[in-house]
């Protein structure tokens, strides 16, 4: 099967490109100015641009277990349908995966029915139940790309030691979600003007920094390789900076909810801004969308997180924290970042695609002749509605709900095929 | 009947403008006179439902809903829950649809949870008076606070009013800060720094004092908060002695006040503890004659939002 695309611009090395690309089976053959191959399809991408497929190194796929969020096979949709081609799904199933088996049922089920690439991210410790290190060496040659306990945080030092350098020993990168509970509390959204306003239990900035702090220098002591994932204060950054400074292998990602919404968002009381790490203060966004400008966050991961409405529709106390974020990722940052020259489109596509794939050693993430044809065709004058009957993912839970927003997907390739086209 | 207020939902004063508050002390001052009648009722709100939904334990706030609904010859049902109840059984929406269902007009909530009020108001597409919600809002309280000092002293405008506790969980506070406010009064809250929340001067435009003589000095008014057991096991002070020791209302320490400062306090008070007897009970005191005030307060805000007949 070839597919040709044309009067598109392709984005190579930072540019748009008037260029014309040949897909011929799983793998980009040909990229040129004229193509004169005959092909099976021909795409008229006319006024549109063809990205590299996205790449998300921090999503929930719920599945299995609470598939009534989401499943392997409505996640994987709703990642093609936001130009994503490949994610890491987290661990925090039911039952966790942190065993060779949970792990390849993933991969299966991904495989044979899913609209994305799917890469496992394993459990650190046994059930995250912070107490033994989890298998992970075996984990790892099933095809674990990682190893985390994200929201189940090691709060015990000492096995946190013992768990990044048998990583360490493996060459597996460790994923962290920091956050000290006894600093956290039962806090409901940042600890700030907004939580002193409103009443909600605030979640203090140094619940996530003194935790970077400790797993920065445990992970220097280890030797392990480590990834902070979402993270969301001035602080963390400068901890993050001076580990980098110093030579340490750590990297860093942030979501897109952190880099255009800040604590002001909750005042609604609506319970999809209610997310961990919590939605911080505009000087924390500021020295967010900085880091991502100048490279100190390494990438963009959505941290999709999928929820039921009887779930979020109900009590702030109440709800569970997170929020969907594969299909308005692109769309929330172009409309935010680039479209107000705050970043170049360059560094949008290059933290969804390129650097995340850096982070974790994964492949793809460049158009280039020979790779995988993992790519998606975005109309960047087009709009998107994000109501109900168009969000494709299980659960609605996102506080970009019946906003439309610029740009729109018009078609996502995964391995050569079609995951996603706009009707 | 004042179509301004008609079918309002009263979650917090910043809501309301310094003209709308005014007009409710002044509704209020009216249905406080019928209180003070052999027959203690009017007609006014016949045929209407009120239902007092409480999902958090308040027996008096309850009562004074309750009383102010009956006063104004509105049907009251109660619906009481603890949140656990609530957690494991039916959701705050299908309770609400449900009491919906048998036609209620006005609810009158009470909730740890913030923004509970608003839920309420969502779900059912009826007014809601908040009646307190977690640490966030109380603006019923705040509402006969400020009714009992307008009543005592005047306009508002220009007083020194401090408040004395434990700030960090006080919807009480928060509600008083933004009428206070608004109204002109300058207000100073005092309490212990791991008691008092960031921000303060900010959000509020108010004076933070830590030291208790400092925030008195040539204080109207003065407001003691009910100082509780628990904030001492979640590490926030060492004892009731120690906070007593620094921050208790009594004729020695409020020598720094105007030497007639209104005292105040939205009980249930801990005698001993944040204030002494000798204080909650003397001539300045206020503090009975607020839980009178409570009623008058909420009757007016029924009668405004139900749209009653004068």
């Amino acid at each position: 099967m070839k597919t040709i695309i044309k009067n598109a611009r392709v984005y190579m090395d930072g540019k748009l490109l008037k260029r014309e690309l040949l897909i011929d089976g799983k793998k980009i053959a040909l990229i040129a100015e004229k193509i004169k191959d005959k092909a099976d399809k021909t795409i008229d991408a006319a006024g549109a641009a063809v990205f590299p497929g996205f790449i998300d190194l921090h999503a929930h796929l719920r599945d299995p277990g609470q598939t009534y969020k989401e499943d392997i096979v409505s996640a994987t949709k709703s990642a093609a349908k936001g130009g994503f081609t490949a994610v890491c799904a987290m661990p925090n199933t039911e039952p966790v995966t942190d065993n060779i088996a949970s792990v390849e049922y993933i991969q299966l089920r991904a495989k044979e029915h899913g609209s994305a690439k799917v890469y496992v991210i394993g459990a650190l410790t046994k059930q995250s139940m912070g107490e033994e290190i989890s298998e992970m060496a075996t984990m790892k040659s099933g095809g674990i790309v990682g190893v985390s306990d994200d929201g189940k945080c090691v709060q015990n030092a000492r096995l946190m030691l013992s768990c990044l350098r048998y990583a360490a020993n493996f060459d597996i990168p460790v994923i962290v979600h920091p956050e000290d509970y006894a600093l956290a509390g039962k806090g409901q959204i940042h600890s700030g003007r907004i939580s002193t306003k409103i009443g909600l239990s605030g979640i203090t900035a140094l619940a996530e920094e003194v935790m970077i702090a400790r797993d920065i220098m445990l992970a220097e002591s280890a030797g392990a390789r480590l990834h902070i994932a979402h993270i969301s204060t001035a602080r963390s950054l400068e901890l993050v900076r001076s580990a980098k400074e110093r030579g340490l292998r750590v990297t860093c990602e942030v979501t897109p909810h952190h880099l255009v919404l800040n604590e002001e968002a909750c005042e609604t009381f609506d319970t999809n801004t209610k997310m961990k790490p919590p939605l911080r203060s505009e000087s924390d966004r500021l020295a967010c969308v900085a880091a991502l400008k100048n490279g100190l966050i390494d990438c963009i991961a959505t941290d999709h997180a999928p929820h039921a409405d009887f779930e979020k529709e109900r009590e702030f106390d109440h709800a569970p924290f997170g929020i969907i974020g594969f299909e308005t990722a692109f769309a929330v940052l172009y409309e935010n970042l680039v479209l107000t020259k705050q970043i170049s489109l360059a560094n949008l596509v290059d933290d969804l695609s390129k650097n995340p794939a850096k982070v974790l050693n994964l492949p793809g993430g460049t158009l280039k002749e020979g790779a995988p044809a993992d790519l998606c065709i975005i109309d960047l004058k087009g709009h998107t509605t994000f109501d109900r009957d168009s969000i494709v993912s299980k659960s609605k839970n996102t506080p970009w709900l019946d906003k439309t927003l610029a740009t729109r997907v018009k078609y996502t390739f995964m391995n050569g095929k079609i995951s996603y086209q706009d009707e | 009947m004042n179509p301004q207020f008609l079918g309002r939902n009263v979650y917090d004063l910043d809501d309301y403008s310094r003209e709308e508050i005014m007009y409710i002390l002044e509704a209020a001052k009216g249905m406080k006179e019928i209180n003070t009648r052999e027959y203690k009722k009017i007609p006014t709100l016949r045929g209407k439902t009120i239902c007092t939904l409480f999902v958090e334990n308040s027996t008096r706030t309850r009562m004074s809903f309750e009383l102010a609904a009956n006063r104004l010859s509105a049907d009251v049902v109660s619906f009481q829950a603890s949140v656990s109840a609530l957690q494991k059984g039916e959701s705050l929406q299908d309770t609400v649809y449900t009491l919906n269902a048998m036609g209620i007009d006005l609810y009158c909530i009470r909730h740890s949870s913030p923004g509970s009020p608003q839920l309420v108001h969502k779900y059912s597409q009826r007014p809601v008076i908040n009646g307190g919600d977690g640490r966030h809002a109380h603006p019923t309280q705040a509402l006969l606070d400020i009714f009992s000092i307008w009543e005592k002293l005047g306009n508002l405008k220009g007083l020194n009013i401090t408040i004395v506790g434990d700030i960090l969980h006080s919807r009480v506070v928060r509600s008083n800060l933004i009428g206070m406010r608004k109204l002109g009064a300058k207000v100073t809250v005092c309490g212990p720094k791991t008691l008092m929340p960031g921000n303060m001067e900010n959000v509020y435009d108010c004076i933070v004092e830590y030291d208790l003589g400092r925030a008195l000095y040539k204080a109207d008014v003065v407001m003691g908060l009910r100082m509780q057991l628990e904030r001492m096991t979640e590490g926030l002070f060492p004892s009731l002695e120690e906070y007593s020791k620094h921050y208790v209302l009594s004729k020695d320490t409020l020598k720094y006040a105007k030497a007639n400062a209104l005292i105040m306090h939205p009980g249930p008070m801990n005698r001993g503890v944040e204030i002494l007897p000798e204080i909650a009970d003397s001539k300045q005191s206020v503090i009975v004659e607020q839980v009178a005030n409570g009623v008058a307060v909420r009757m007016a805000l029924m009668f405004l939002i139900l749209g009653g007949k004068a």
